[in-house]
């Protein structure tokens, strides 16, 4: 959710949602609520974990931040799995598209903090009493909150595949297996790298956020940063917050450094351009890579295994294989097709309707969608003060190249940092003023996701044409007029960019936000995120449900109607160049 | 006899005919009844306006698309899917940014299975044929456009195929990087250097046809078809100024535009309205200037389309747009190869700007149906606007939506230079108001 998708919908093309996200939805929902169903049903309790309790000492937080960075790990492992079938699997097939894309499209909007009370159930039940549970669980919640922008990116790339470079892999005789490793996958790989760093960014926030949870009766606590902080709160100690910040920074430099800018500079040579780009990306660490003999043979068993996959004559029996496209297809496996879509979804309707009709009424729906329309109104105010504080500092930093040379990181470094390791410095402040939780709780919402708008805005203003601003200049055009009619045109696709990227992730974030503790002292704002954040330490799993549908619901509208519009405009209208 | 013909020839097309699905349900034909044969040693061209369907005929051969009826043979075998012993030449290089240039090359025979030492071993010898050596480890974005070409051959050649079809391998090349490469190949091609039995070619330029060609056919447009097969005698290497050449230059124009002709009145004269006329977007800056330059010296009104061509440095097919846009608003008259002013169009290069616009609306009015159409519903209408998706729509029961959106775009871009009406493109309404 931290990332919305972000196409640009063809002319004419509706924007509003339609029938195939409310079966998306249906399904979602349906699928969380069989995932609950069938855990309750084992009746087997939440046993208490037998593992070894998070001590506070800082000489632990190296351990600690290498067990948060190996789930790290491996959530993008599962998440790269996943995006190369899922992508591939709608790409290629009209039918499977039809469902697959709208689910993804509601999957992006669930919030995945809710979503984790229903993992960490069903997985702690399938493997019980063994911490293994709990870290599939934790790890799962982070795939959650990586998967569905990195499909989305690879889903966009393989349907958008040059036709010239699709001929000449067909007129060569390429088969589908190796089209897509010489072909699909290459093409792909500027976005899906670009969308992954977006995704570990993202990632940091869950990771700590997940690794302590209470689930009704349960408590889990994995060993790692978050649960390190988690003790510090309730221990009311400070130092311990600070200690485990440093090690978040240590920790995210690291793997930038030592991961993320090789991969990128490698990359590079995928970028789909006919003439060589002034300025590369350039990393110390792929350098050393490529001049050191030893490091070099590093490699070698890579680019052969590579080179092994993707040759690897891999073709279906021919009664299996799909004849050439002639002629429409088939009307009558269309028409099985929407039966099963149509009887599945109202399956998924009547067990939801079933499981939340059992315990809640209708006037639960009503407090959740006011709890709702709040936390909406936070989301509106907030981005509104961020904007109007963000996009002129952006803009004088991104028309300033030396100086944004030095911010850019920086604001994408704070991006990237989880917000949560630092709430509760603030609540500290807020519970010894006696501030109003109602207010002063709801910045917590943006503290990590406003960079997004500052990195756009700056990358938007760095990105603005010199020409354009000399003209404007010996206009005279100064003041407001500059600001409306030259700059903020001019930035506005970025803008929506970032914007879009910090309301989705304000909202994921009301669920850890709008309830805070320090110690003894909880605060708690009236919101949608408390809603669910209280339903889910309490294990009442109907409102937990009915919390994340409203949210879905909330956030795909709000997209729908507000952003998705806006930024097709900008695409349209505004885009320079 | 009928034995050795089959055996000789590569290819076979027997009346292969090809549509595609229309805005409006029904099927737009883009080729019609197509035949040819290809035999070995021979350079084909296939030689048409853009939209005649030579891009289509080429992607039935290279199995690309299917015929939606007819016979394609490639050495004896119905073509489905692309036959072995065809590789392709692209346009657009179609070469793969993230391979170098021994890469690309080798991706054929990789597909093919080739173990890997043989596989360098021809690709080195294909990259060695093409000139491209020292090359091998370059990307395809740090090479110029011819070089990228190269590649684009030697990465066909390296197959040894006994086809080479090549679309329009040079048109995205400047004119001397194109040249340089023509005769390259020629070259190759009359040593007996090159590991293919046969070329067929699709092009728009007349000249570059005859210079390579050993047949030509020329196609028709709306539907393709083949309208004349012209056989060029000449012996390599070609000279483009020598007189033959010049003449069989020369006739092939005369050929094509009187085509041309008999196309635009054709279309008047079939479909009442007039309204399913296709548009070919031409700018009204483009126009002007090609009336003035028409009217003054050294063409005093009458200009010989091959010279204005190289005048004015056009390819066939933008000259004959221009012509044919001339010809369609009454401002000059193509035929035999030639260009010439009406009395209107004499005038119209002596008016100034307001005049000038007052008698091209005029004429848009007059001669073009669909502006009078849509001039004719402003009026009425009370609200004087009108949704550019009410002509759209009309438009598409004639012609495929790219050609109604250029349609669209031309009929735009004319009527704001005339100031007939006006169009305002977020909401998509035409309107009679002008924006004083």
């Amino acid at each position: 959710m931290a990332l919305q998708d972000l196409r640009v919908p063809t002319l004419g093309q509706a924007m509003r949602p339609n029938i195939w996200d409310v079966v998306a939805l249906i399904l979602v929902i349906g699928a969380m609520v069989l995932i609950v169903y069938g855990g309750e049903q084992t009746a087997a309790p939440l046993s208490a974990l037998d593992i070894t309790p998070v001590s506070l000492d800082p000489a632990n937080l190296p351990a600690y931040a290498l067990r948060t960075t190996m789930r790290m790990l491996l959530a993008i492992v599962c998440s790269i799995v996943f995006t190369f079938i899922y992508a591939a699997l709608a790409a290629k097939s009209r039918r499977a598209e039809m469902v697959l894309i709208p689910l993804l499209d509601i999957l992006q909007s669930v919030p995945i903090l809710g979503f984790l009370t229903f993992t960490v159930v069903f997985f702690m039940n399938l493997f019980p009493g063994s911490v293994f549970g709990a870290e599939l669980a934790c790890v799962f919640a982070i795939f959650t909150s990586q998967a569905w922008n990195m499909t989305f990116s690879m889903y966009q790339s393989m349907r958008n595949v040059p036709k010239d470079l699709e001929e000449a892999s067909q007129s060569f005789h390429l088969s589908g297996w190796q089209r897509f490793w010489r072909l699909d996958v290459p093409f792909a790989m500027p976005g899906l790298i670009w969308n992954t760093m977006m995704s570990m960014s993202g990632g940091w926030f869950f990771v700590v956020a997940s690794e302590a949870i209470t689930v009704g009766s349960t408590t889990v606590t994995l060993p790692g940063i978050g649960s390190y902080v988690a003790l510090g709160i309730q221990k009311q100690n400070l130092p311990a917050i600070g200690y485990a910040i440093l090690a978040m920074l240590l920790v995210i430099i690291a793997y930038d450094q030592l991961l993320f800018r090789p991969v990128v500079a490698w990359a590079d040579k995928f970028r789909f351009e006919q003439t060589a780009s002034a300025s590369a990306p350039t990393s110390w660490m792929l350098d050393l890579f490529r001049r050191t003999r030893a490091l070099r043979a590093l490699s070698y068993p890579f680019a052969a295994m590579n080179k092994a996959i993707s040759n690897l004559h891999l073709t279906l029996p021919a009664g299996l294989k799909l004849p050439a496209r002639s002629g429409p297809p088939s009307r009558v496996i269309d028409a099985l097709w929407l039966v099963l879509i149509v009887t599945s979804t109202g399956y998924a309707a009547w067990r939801t309707y079933a499981y939340l009709s059992a315990t809640l009424a209708p006037s639960d729906f009503f407090t959740a969608i006011g709890y709702g329309l709040i936390t909406l109104i936070r989301v509106v105010v907030l981005i509104f003060f961020a904007t109007l504080i963000w996009v002129p500092v952006g803009v004088w930093i991104g028309l300033r190249p030396k100086l944004a040379e030095r911010i850019q990181p920086l604001a994408q470094f704070l991006a990237a940092f989880p917000a949560n390791l630092a709430f509760p410095v603030f609540v500290v402040v807020i519970v010894r003023f006696g501030l109003n939780a109602n207010v002063w709780l709801s910045p917590l919402m943006i503290l990590g996701t406003q960079w997004y708008i500052l990195f756009n805005v700056i990358a938007g203003a760095s990105a603005f044409p010199t020409d354009l601003r000399e003209a404007a200049g010996s206009f005279h055009l100064r003041g407001w007029r500059w600001w409306t009619k030259v700059i903020l045109p001019g930035i506005f696709p970025y803008y929506i960019t970032g914007a879009i990227t910090a309301s989705g992730g304000s909202w994921n974030a009301s669920i850890v936000a709008e309830v805070a503790s320090w110690g003894d002292a909880h605060l708690t704002a009236a919101g949608l995120g408390a809603y669910i954040a209280t339903a889910t330490e309490a294990g009442d799993f109907p409102r937990v449900v009915l919390g994340i549908a409203i949210m879905c619901i909330l956030v795909t509208l709000f997209n729908r109607l507000l952003w998705r519009p806006l930024y097709a405009f900008g695409e349209r209208r505004l885009r320079l160049g | 006899m009928l034995d050795q013909t089959i055996q000789n020839s590569l290819l076979d097309i027997r009346g292969v005919c090809r549509s595609f699905p229309k805005g409006s349900g029904e099927d737009l034909l883009v080729l019609e009844k197509v035949d040819l044969t290809i035999q070995s040693g021979e350079i084909v061209g296939l030689l048409g306006r853009s939209g005649s369907g030579k891009s289509t005929l080429l992607r039935i051969i290279a199995g690309l698309i299917a015929p939606s009826s007819g016979d394609a043979k490639c050495r004896g075998e119905t073509i489905v899917g692309p036959p072995n012993g065809v590789s392709m030449v692209f346009q657009s290089f179609a070469l793969f940014p993230w391979l170098t240039v021994l890469q690309n090359v080798e991706l054929g025979l990789e597909a093919l299975g080739v173990e890997s030492t043989e596989r360098r071993t021809r690709a080195l010898a294909a990259i060695d044929l093409i000139g491209l050596d020292g090359f091998e480890s370059a990307y395809p974005k740090e090479l110029s456009g011819g070089m990228r070409q190269r590649v684009g051959f030697a990465r066909a050649l390296v197959v040894h195929p006994d086809l080479l079809l090549m679309d329009e391998p040079f048109s995205a090349l400047d004119v001397l990087t194109a040249e340089t490469l023509r005769t390259d190949l020629i070259d190759l091609w009359i040593e007996g250097r090159l590991p293919i039995k046969s070329v067929l070619m699709v092009t728009h330029n007349i000249e570059e046809a005859v210079l390579m060609c050993d047949r030509i056919l020329v196609f028709s447009s709306n539907p393709g078809r083949v309208a004349a097969e012209i056989k060029v005698d000449l012996p390599h290497p070609r000279n483009r100024l020598d007189p033959t050449f010049r003449q069989l230059v020369d006739s092939i124009y005369a050929r094509m535009t009187q085509r041309a002709e008999t196309r635009s009145l054709a279309i008047e004269g079939i479909q009442g309205t007039g309204v399913g006329m296709i548009l070919n977007h031409v700018s009204s800056n483009v126009l002007s200037g090609l009336i003035e330059t028409l009217a003054g010296p050294p063409y005093n009104g009458h200009a010989d389309l091959p010279i204005l061509a190289g005048h004015l440095q056009l390819e066939a097919d933008e000259i004959f747009h221009l012509g044919e846009a001339l010809q369609l608003l009454r401002f000059a008259q193509l035929s035999e190869g030639d260009l010439m002013l009406t009395d209107a169009g004499k005038r119209f290069a002596h008016m100034a700007t307001d005049a000038r616009k007052k008698l091209f609306a005029e004429h848009l009015i007059n001669y073009v149906p669909v502006m009078g159409l849509i001039r004719r519903v402003l009026d009425e209408r009370p609200s004087h606007t009108a949704p550019a998706a009410r002509f759209r729509n009309e438009l598409e029961d004639y012609m495929s939506e790219e050609y109604a959106d250029e349609t669209l775009k031309t009929i735009v871009s004319w009527a704001r230079y005339a100031e007939l009406f006006a169009y305002d493109e977020q909401s998509e309404l035409f309107s009679l108001e002008n924006p004083h």
